[in-house]
């Protein structure tokens, strides 16, 4: 499988008045046309590593990395007009917090009609129906008065939807889908996989998707990164979870409430002090 | 049943989009109550009308037998009542200080101690004091989820509506956090109403749900008869069937 995405060594760093805090410490992996997952710790780095891939890394931090490469542009030294262009077209983002990263003052549908045809050119009509039909895609009910809703008036998992939406709409080659699925239902959150994944299958897009769901990622993903404390402290294949040797990726299976069995209190990990060595 | 809140024949309108038809629910003192169904399904609206933060255009809501006005809360109101919100991007000021977020609430109400509760507060929900003095916008999501949730809980209301309040967070956080409402609705017997999309978690932390669908609740049910299957709505069998995972076509 050829390699689009090299991450060799990346490490973010913010400097504050209290001293710096490493956000990203030394991650490494590839990414061929495949669906890799990143599970791991609320506040171990998986949002700022997609940050600096997509070169959205707050301009006070400190970012190196042996390599960053996506399809042979090294995206440390690319200017950042050449870093702008590939975050339009090529390589693309769901952020965690889709509502704030949708334009507040702009209506839903004319976000995506934008997005489209900054891509294609396409006429006023055609842009307006393809946008409903990918409302309707990823599952909004009435996809034709959403079209019309400013971010404020939706619903947490219909902002959800809408970002994924005009992220597809943009046809990426790589698509960073930070918690796309975090506020759905897990009937929607299905359907929105099922898009994600043809559109890996047939277009050949790789797709990073960062989640802390881990039941989710092992039945979707190829591949998955567990990180703890801005580290990947293990890799593995999705269908070898249960074969997990991390202390934090077994405790992580085995706290999660389940339909039917009642543990009260649940279990919780005992954290170590040398899994953040 | 002696009902500590309800809502009676509720409706929030947005011009002619009914975000909630005719809503009757019944919390009792001291229960954990939970709201599931699918997405714009008006449960975040459910709670925000509770919480005088939508346009209620039918029916009321009582609270302690009383109802309340229908878009005006006094500052009793939320002594007594607290929300967490299901964007913790939007609940919290991003230019301000963990602890001054945490502060803030302590000042309105006027409650002593404001050092002691803080720190225990950070400590409950897993970070330490060196979050104190961070931005909010220097938190991850799931850091920021719990910074609302310790929010919430630190001038010790008697009722919580929380929308999704682990969502953001993994596993391992969730279990701690789940553990920490779970404890504290023990000690000092409070009243819970929380909006969750993952059956595992509903019918862990309440004892009786609803579903709703288009602004309307289908269905009222315990956990039991949900983990026992004894459903009708075909929207929550669906949910069921969906949480075994996600199934590739032809594998
Ligand atoms: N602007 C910032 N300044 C200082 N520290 C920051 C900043 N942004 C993020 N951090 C810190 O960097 C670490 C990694 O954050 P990141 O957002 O990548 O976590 P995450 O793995 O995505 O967590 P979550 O699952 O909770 O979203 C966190 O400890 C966070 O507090
Ligand atoms: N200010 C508003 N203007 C117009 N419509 C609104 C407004 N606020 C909410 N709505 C509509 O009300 C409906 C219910 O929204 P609500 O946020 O209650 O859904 P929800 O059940 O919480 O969904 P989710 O699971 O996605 O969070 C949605 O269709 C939404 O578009
Ligand atoms: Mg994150
Ligand atoms: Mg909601």
């Amino acid at each position: 499988m050829s390699t689009m995405l090299t991450v060799d060594n990346l490490k973010v760093t913010f400097p504050t008045r209290t001293g710096a805090i490493e956000a990203v410490r030394g991650v490494s992996f590839t990414l061929g046309r495949e669906r890799l997952g990143i599970v791991g710790e609320s506040g171990s780095g998986k949002s700022q590593t997609g940050r600096a891939i997509m070169g959205l890394t707050p301009a006070h931090a400190k970012i190196t990395a042996k390599t960053l490469n996506f399809d042979g542009i090294d995206l440390l030294s690319a200017p950042a007009k050449a870093r702008r262009a590939l975050r339009g077209s090529r390589i693309a983002m769901i952020l965690q917090d889709p509502k704030y990263s949708l334009n507040p003052v702009m209506s839903i549908g004319r976000q995506i009609v934008e997005t489209l045809r900054t891509h294609e050119n396409v006429g006023k009509r055609e842009a307006r129906d393809r946008a409903i039909a990918m409302l309707e895609a990823v599952q909004i009910r009435d996809a034709a008065r959403v079209f019309d809703l400013h971010p404020h008036e939706v619903s947490g998992g219909m902002g959800q939807r809408a970002m994924i939406a005009m992220m597809l709409i943009a046809g990426p080659e790589l698509l960073i889908a930070d918690e796309p699925t975090s506020a759905l239902d897990v009937t929607v959150q299905l359907d929105v996989l099922r898009i994600l994944d043809e559109l890996v299958a047939e277009r050949g897009m790789g797709l990073i998707f960062i989640s802390h769901d881990l039941r989710l990622v092992s039945s979707f993903c190829d591949r998955v990164i567990v990180m703890y404390a801005g580290k990947i402290v293990e890799e593995l294949a999705a269908t070898d979870l249960g074969n997990a040797r991390h202390p934090y990726t077994q405790g992580l299976l085995n706290c999660m409430p389940t339909l039917g069995t009642s543990r009260h209190p649940l279990p919780v990990l005992d954290r170590q002090p040398e899994w953040a060595l | 049943m002696t009902a500590i809140l309800s809502a009676e024949n509720l409706t929030v309108a947005y011009d002619d989009f009914l975000a909630l038809d005719t809503v009757s629910i019944e919390i009792a003192a001291g229960e954990s109550f939970g709201l599931v169904g699918e997405s714009g399904s008006g449960k975040s609206t459910l709670l925000r009308a509770v919480a005088g933060l939508a346009p209620i255009a039918g029916g009321r809501i009582m609270l302690d037998g009383k109802p309340l006005d229908a878009n005006r809360r006094d500052r009793d109101f939320y002594r007594k009542v607290q929300m967490v919100f299901q964007d913790p991007y939007g609940s919290l000021h991003p230019r301000q200080t963990v602890d001054r977020l945490l502060q803030e609430p302590l000042a309105i109400h006027g409650v002593k101690d404001a050092e002691r509760r803080i720190l225990r507060a950070l400590d409950e929900v897993g970070l330490g004091s060196s979050f104190r003095f961070r931005y909010s916008h220097q938190l991850s999501g799931g850091q920021r989820q719990r910074i609302a949730i310790a929010r919430a809980l630190i001038i010790e209301p008697q009722i919580m509506l929380l929308d999704e309040p682990t969502s953001a967070l993994d596993a391992s956080v969730q279990a701690e956090v789940l553990n920490l409402l779970e404890q504290v609705r023990r000690d000092r017997k409070l009243t819970y109403i929380m909006v969750s999309h993952d059956l595992g978690v509903v019918t862990h932390m309440c004892e009786r749900l609803a579903v709703m669908k288009n602004g309307k609740v289908v269905e009222r049910l315990s956990s039991a008869d949900l983990v026992a299957g004894r459903l009708s709505e075909d929207y929550t069998k669906n949910l069921m069937v969906a949480s075994k995972g996600f199934v590739r076509e032809g594998a």
